[in-house]
């Protein structure tokens, strides 16, 4: 069996990878060319939200869920996770139709968290919502946590079950070597039987490398944060039809975001913010919540995720390699599906049927050409 | 968007200058200031003051009438009381004027945002009534106003003698001087009093304060070696201990004025992130900057003490060397007659700055008075004190954006403007790490809040 497993990105899912591998006796060894959550998982919006998933998404989504709800059993800390429910408002009534379609998909699977809601139910749930609202999708349950708080706390405990971290290093090159791999960057070199791909908006360098190349671009989410409001809203918000996530933290600041995209400066790898998405964001803020026209922004920015063409990870082993295994691409909503990533990794290390459905995420699906 | 030749930002001296040095190659530049008036801190409402006794701020302050005026030349487009609020490293600028967003694009930008003051974070800096001296002569200049007498004022450096004067002359009652400058810097100094020779004026300008201060019989206390404020609600007394001497010393006081030395302010370098060092002789960050001022962005240039302290009358001369820069980089001049316009006053320059080494030793603050102890405010937004950064650090924080994340140290109003350089040396101090290693913030739009409503607006006209 693998011994020595090197995880390439120390993120939410390379630090849950590494804990749970490390639980089953693996020597694991984290390597990051910054540290841990410096980039999509410690800097993003923290939404917990099962709402609105791709349908090959739900299971995972739902039993990630299960593990938010006992954060502390596993990591001894509750991450800042407030189940205050989602909802995604409807703005006329061909948005409306839209939802209800999307609650008797969701119900047809066999799930139903996700409950549609009238003009009545939504405004006195949302008072200070715009009145031209008709209704929403809504998720109780759903909410949101804290991302760096999060990546710490799951990074701690793996370290406390004798994980290596090793930051600030960059790989640069892999390389087979007897059984395994060896890796190199930053003037040492990484000797694993089992190599991790978690290498966030990076991964398709790793794959290239492994002879297996998808189709990933590094995109760039934006998010605003306000001053400090007197609380009004108890529950996450997004729209139907445009990009919109706007949730109030306990402290009073209202994060907005929900998908509108800066730039990607891939010499320095870092995202920026563009002032036309940031515009756009902040109009449909207004509009829904007119009071806020006032409020004022105390910052923007946006980070470095991973998306790949049909908007769902890649999760599973490599097609090229028996000794490698992939979990990135996860589209601007992996935060919420990070606790469950490394059990679906041990499995996978552990050459055991998968608890969860992975068949879609399969690498294979950009190999095989599809019928145009 | 409007795409101009050259944006200058600041009406500092370095601003000024620039915008006048530009528009003699034939350049009409945009000037951005959010004050509504020209002149940077130190010209500070120079056309309006009501100090109208010329004595009281100095023959300093007035020769800056020259700069305001090169500045009105109806070429310039300038525009006051608008605030950047962007800037991207494309030279996208976002401008908020009259609750009105608009973006502007730049071929070539001079940064001349000049200094801010470096915190002084000791026992009871935030309570009503203690203020930072740089406050207390703006409020002089603009308003003609004092805070109440008697003030203390405590530090160090040119400007805490400076405003002592500036008081002095206006007749405001001072009860002492308390000054932090460690007895052992004097001899240090000395070395460079050789070099700081060639800038005699200055140094006989900065005697001549003292001597002013002494003849008053002003009580100038030496060696304070510890300092507290304290009061319930409200200064009520200012405490201190002499190097040497254990006993806290008390002083009742509605006023005391806090200064140590101003530092580069790099909120907008920092946002768009072009390289930084560490100054270790004026313990603060820089831009690093090239022979015409630029900065490795290229078309982003920083004069004046944005890029490291070096006065007002150099800042100036900053400014006339990045706009023969901007007239390099726009084609206006060619670089042997840029080159040759700017050897006099590269000569100039060094013949002014020759004094900074003997005033960075002289007046570099002490530790004491940089790194707040544990139950001391570092970051006054967020309420967070130096003993919750250490404790980050042994939480295996190693860099300010990770006690960030945990402590919001740096998330408010103030974006960490006020509290920046504090937790860099608290972390690096705590992990036994350079100042460089620990790095800073990254920063991020906006500057200066704007409403969820004027960013909407220009959503609408973009
Ligand atoms: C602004 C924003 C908002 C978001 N909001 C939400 C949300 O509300 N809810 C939600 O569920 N999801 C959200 N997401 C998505 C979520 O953050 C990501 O899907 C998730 O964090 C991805 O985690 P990761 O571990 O794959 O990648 P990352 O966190 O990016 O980690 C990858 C790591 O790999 C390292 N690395 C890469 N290459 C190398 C190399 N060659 N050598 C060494 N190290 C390397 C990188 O430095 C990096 O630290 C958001 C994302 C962004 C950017």
């Amino acid at each position: 069996m693998a011994r020595r497993v090197v995880i390439v990105g120390a993120g939410f899912h390379g630090c849950s990878a590494a804990l749970r591998l490390s639980l089953q006796g693996y020597e694991v060894t984290v390597i990051d060319k910054a540290y841990a959550g410096r980039h999509a998982s410690g800097v993003n919006a923290g939404g917990v939200r099962r709402l609105g998933r791709h349908p090959a998404e739900i299971p995972l989504a739902v039993a990630a869920w299960e593990r938010w709800q006992c954060m502390t059993d596993i990591v001894g800390d509750d991450c800042g996770f407030r189940p205050v429910g989602q909802v995604k408002v409807a703005e006329n009534d061909k948005d409306m139709a839209i939802l209800a379609d999307r609650e008797r998909q969701v119900r047809d699977l066999g799930f139903h968290h996700e409950v549609l809601i009238g003009r009545d139910e939504l405004h006195r749930r949302l008072p200070a919502l715009a009145d031209h609202c008709p209704g929403a999708l809504a998720c109780d349950g759903d909410g949101f946590a804290n991302p760096y708080r999060t990546v710490t706390a799951w990074r701690r405990e793996a370290e406390r079950q004798g994980v290596r971290f090793r930051e600030g290093i960059e790989i640069t090159a892999i390389e087979s070597k007897g059984n395994g791999w060896r890796l190199s960057g930053g003037g040492e070199h990484f000797d694993a039987d089992l190599l991790v791909n978690c290498a966030g908006a990076w991964a398709g360098e790793l794959c290239k490398w492994l002879g297996e190349p998808v189709p990933l671009t590094a995109e760039a989410p934006m998010l605003m944060i306000t001053e400090r409001l007197s609380p009004f809203l108890g529950t996450v918000v997004g729209a139907t039809s445009r990009p919109l996530s706007f949730k109030q933290f306990e402290n009073g600041t209202v994060l907005i975001g929900g998908g509108v995209r800066g730039d990607v400066d891939s010499v320095r790898h870092v995202a920026e913010t563009r002032l036309d998405g940031l515009a756009e964001n902040a109009d449909t803020v207004v509009s829904l919540f007119p009071f806020m026209k006032e409020a004022r922004i105390m910052r923007t920015w946006a980070g470095v995720e991973a998306v790949m063409k049909d908007h769902i990870p890649v999760i599973g082993l490599s097609s090229q390699h028996d000794n490698v295994i992939h979990a990135f691409g996860f589209s601007a909503h992996g935060y919420q599906l990070g606790p469950i990533t490394g059990e679906i990794v041990a499995d996978l290390a552990m050459e055991r049927e998968p608890k969860l459905p992975i068949t879609p995420f399969s690498i294979q699906r950009f190999q095989t050409p599809c019928p145009e | 968007m409007i795409t101009h030749d050259l944006v200058i930002l600041g009406t500092g001296p370095a601003g000024m200058a620039a915008a006048t040095t530009a528009l003699e190659h034939g350049i009409t530049p945009v000037v951005i200031d959010e004050q509504p008036a020209a002149g940077g801190q130190i010209y500070r409402a120079l056309e309006r003051t009501p100090v109208l006794d010329r004595r009281i701020l100095g023959e300093d302050y007035w020769s800056g009438e020259s700069l305001i005026k090169g500045l009105k030349d109806p070429q310039i487009d300038y525009r006051p009381a608008s605030t950047v609020w962007q800037l991207t490293r494309q030279r996208e600028i976002g401008l908020l004027h009259d609750d009105k967003a608009e973006m502007i694009c730049a071929r070539h930008i001079i940064l001349a945002t000049g200094a801010m003051e470096r915190p002084m974070p000791i026992a009871g800096w935030t309570l009503p009534g203690v203020m930072t001296a740089g406050s207390g002569q703006i409020l002089l200049k603009s308003a003609g106003a004092v805070p109440q007498a008697p003030v203390v004022l405590a530090g160090c450096g040119p400007l805490l003698l400076l405003l002592a004067t500036q008081y002095l002359r206006a007749g405001v009652e001072i009860a002492a001087i308390l000054d932090t400058t460690p007895r052992d810097r004097y001899r240090a100094a000395l070395k460079h009093v050789p070099g700081a020779l060639r800038n005699v004026s200055t140094l006989l300008k900065g005697v001549g304060l003292l001597r002013e201060l002494r003849r008053a019989g002003v009580r100038h206390i030496r060696g304070v070696s510890a300092l507290r404020a304290e009061g319930s609600g409200q200064l009520e007394r200012v405490l201190w201990k002499q190097q040497g001497d254990d006993n806290w010393q008390t002083l009742e006081t509605p006023t005391l004025l806090l200064h140590q030395g101003v530092i580069p302010n790099t909120q907008i370098t920092r946002a768009v992130d072009c390289h930084h060092e560490w100054d270790e002789q004026q313990l603060a960050w820089r831009p690093r900057l090239d022979e015409w001022l630029g900065t490795d962005i290229p078309g982003i240039a920083v004069a004046g003490d944005g890029g490291g302290i070096v006065g007002a009358k150099a800042a100036a001369m900053q400014g006339q060397l990045a706009g023969l820069g901007a007239a390099l980089a726009l084609g206006k001049l060619t670089l042997e007659n840029s080159t040759e316009r700017a050897q006099p006053i590269r000569k100039a320059l060094a013949r002014d700055t020759a004094i900074r080494p003997f005033l960075d030793v002289l007046y570099r603050p002490a530790k004491q008075w940089r790194l707040p102890d544990d139950d001391t405010l570092a970051c006054r937004c967020e309420e967070v004190t130096g003993g919750e950064i250490r404790r980050m650090a042994d939480m295996g924080c190693r860099g300010p954006n990770q006690t960030k994340s945990f402590t919001r140290c740096g998330m408010g109003p103030c974006q960490g403007r006020m509290c920046g350089i504090t937790v860099s040396e608290l972390l690096a101090d705590a992990n036994q790490q350079s100042v460089e290693e620990t790095g800073y913030y990254r920063l991020r739009p906006p500057f200066k809040p704007i409403t969820l409503g004027q960013l909407a607006k220009a959503a609408e006209e973009g």
